[in-house]
């Protein structure tokens, strides 16, 4: 057995496989996740980020652990796409599986939380793709989650609208302090957001960086730029070509 | 102001970038694809046009009232029908047995559907059944029901009850299993309970096909009334209409064809309104 659990982890994973026919896709990914740390999950397309990140969310019934998998009970998912259902105003699509009497009015806090205090009462598919995602992350965090992860969730989003995101992710992830995996291919959202890069290749974490600059970030951070060139490198993209 | 001169190209842009230079840069109208929206009414057309010519050919003696009555003269006819009371209580037997067996056909449908639709059993137990029953022709079933229940009303309603279950039955099971797996998945980490994943996830994702079906149901528990108000009794459109195919009176049977057409239009028009209602959401779309 294994007697590795610490009360400071918020995820602790070991020996996490996961196969579709006869290709493997997750070998033994075994990974631990202190309480309130941001962890950005980067890989190429295909190299099992979302399948690793669908397997912390509990919705892959198929993923095998032959050890522990421990994660918070109160764990919430941001999708790429805001998954509101259409059929519900978007105060509803917040409160939706809450069964706390107060859901209502901190809906509505947490909706002036992300700037949108005054659409509380209009049909989701009214919103533009930005306001959509905002929705969704209010209603992710409104859960006070200890563990929140994201299936780039700004993947959609034009280049103006995910930098404004990425501002309100981490003001409102520095209220409450949960546990984040953002999953993403953008080395630059990774950079600037997270306290720990993940790199996953050919269903291995093959590299694990500890991101410990203060905020706010620049991006021209010496640091940064330097960890920047390491990460595209070692993704094989070519630089000083433009 | 920087110094473009450098760069020549860059120069030249900036200064041909004028206001109302992309409007010129479009070079015709963009092609239309699909068919633009009908205004209101317009849809009425095609009937009046109909209407029209068939008026046109009664009056020029190309159609002989012996072959079709002129619309005209089946107004005439349908009104008369009504100031003398002959009409109302025909009207009322058939609208009695078309209704009843449609709430039976509608209630049962959607039940099954949901059995069908949410559970493994269910959807054993019942959608092989069904799919029969689809294969198998209402009228085919009249010889049979009439030994279990006779040649009443009973008979009657259930044989519309059947047909009407079929596509209410299927629509809104497909409804059902084509929900978003999206939505499935948000629901688990949500941690909805499954009752609430049905009452707010799997319902209203299902309500666009429960009304494509519904409005099929509505038009179809007219069509099998004409055949079995053949059978035993002296009340009913389709009695009427029967009847006047043996004295020659083309003049009601297309009394009896208009009320038909009226009743499909009118109760397609009701349910479209409440479809339009209960689906508000989809309206707003680029509201």
């Amino acid at each position: 057995m294994n007697v590795h659990t610490s009360s400071f982890s918020s995820v602790s994973l070991r020996n996490l496989s996961r196969g579709f026919g006869d290709k493997t896709i997750l070998k033994d990914i075994t990974l631990e996740i202190p309480k309130g740390q941001f962890v950005a999950l980067l890989g190429e397309s295909g190299s099992g980020k979302t399948t690793l990140l669908r397997a912390l969310a509990g919705l892959d019934d198929d993923a095998v652990t032959e050890g522990e998998f421990r994660r918070p009970d109160n764990t919430s998912v941001l999708f790429q796409d805001a998954r509101l259902l259409p059929w519900m105003s978007v105060i509803d699509n917040l409160t939706l599986g809450l069964r706390r009497s107060d859901a209502k009015a901190t809906a509505r806090t947490m909706l002036e939380a992300v700037g949108l205090g005054d659409k509380a009462d209009v049909w989701p598919s009214t919103l533009s793709g930005g306001q959509k995602q905002r929705a969704a992350l209010a209603r992710s965090l409104l859960r006070r989650p200890e563990l929140l992860l994201a299936d780039e969730p700004f993947g959609a989003l034009d280049a103006l609208t995910r930098i404004r995101m990425h501002g309100l992710l981490f003001h409102l992830v520095e209220q409450t302090k949960p546990a984040v995996v953002l999953v993403t291919h953008d080395v630059d959202e990774a950079l600037l957001l997270s306290d720990r890069i993940l790199v996953l290749r050919d269903g291995r974490i093959a590299e694990d960086h500890q991101v410990d600059l203060p905020h706010p970030r620049s991006p021209g951070h010496p640091v940064l730029m330097e960890l920047r060139r390491m990460l595209l490198t070692s993704f094989g993209v070519e630089q000083n070509l433009i | 102001m920087t110094d473009y001169t450098s760069y020549p190209y860059l120069a030249a842009r900036l200064q041909r970038a004028q206001p109302g230079d992309d409007q010129q840069a479009r070079t015709g109208k963009a092609v239309r694809l699909t068919p633009g929206r009908l205004p209101a009414g317009a849809r009425l057309i095609g009937p009046l046009l109909l209407l029209f010519v068939w008026e046109a050919a009664s009056r020029l003696g190309i159609l002989s009232a012996y072959t079709l009555t002129a619309p005209s003269t089946a107004v005439v006819t349908g009104y008369e029908m009504l100031a003398d009371g002959m009409l109302l209580p025909h009207l009322m037997a058939s609208a009695g047995r078309a209704y009843a067996g449609l709430f039976l056909g509608v209630t049962v449908g959607v039940l099954l559907a949901l059995l069908s639709g949410l559970t493994r059993s269910g959807e054993a137990l019942i959608d092989g059944v069904v799919q029969i029953k689809r294969a198998v022709p209402t009228l085919a079933l009249v010889p049979l029901v009439i030994i279990w229940l006779g040649i009443g009303e009973a008979m009657k309603i259930f044989l519309i009850f059947t047909a009407v279950l079929v596509p209410v039955y299927i629509n809104t099971h497909a409804a059902l299993r084509g929900i978003d797996i999206g939505h499935v998945e948000l629901a688990r980490t949500l941690g909805l309970t499954r009752g609430e994943f049905i009452r707010k996830v799997a319902l209203p994702g299902a309500l666009p096909g429960f009304f494509v079906s519904l409005r099929l149901a509505v038009t179809l528990c007219w069509t099998a009334l004409v055949v079995l108000e053949l059978i035993n009794t002296q009340t009913g459109i389709g009695y009427l209409m029967n009847r006047a195919r043996d004295w020659g009176q083309t003049d009601v049977i297309v009394v009896g064809i208009f009320i038909y057409a009226i009743l499909g239009l009118v109760s397609d028009t009701v349910v479209r309104l409440i479809e339009a209602r209960a689906l508000a959401y989809r309206r707003a779309l680029g509201a």
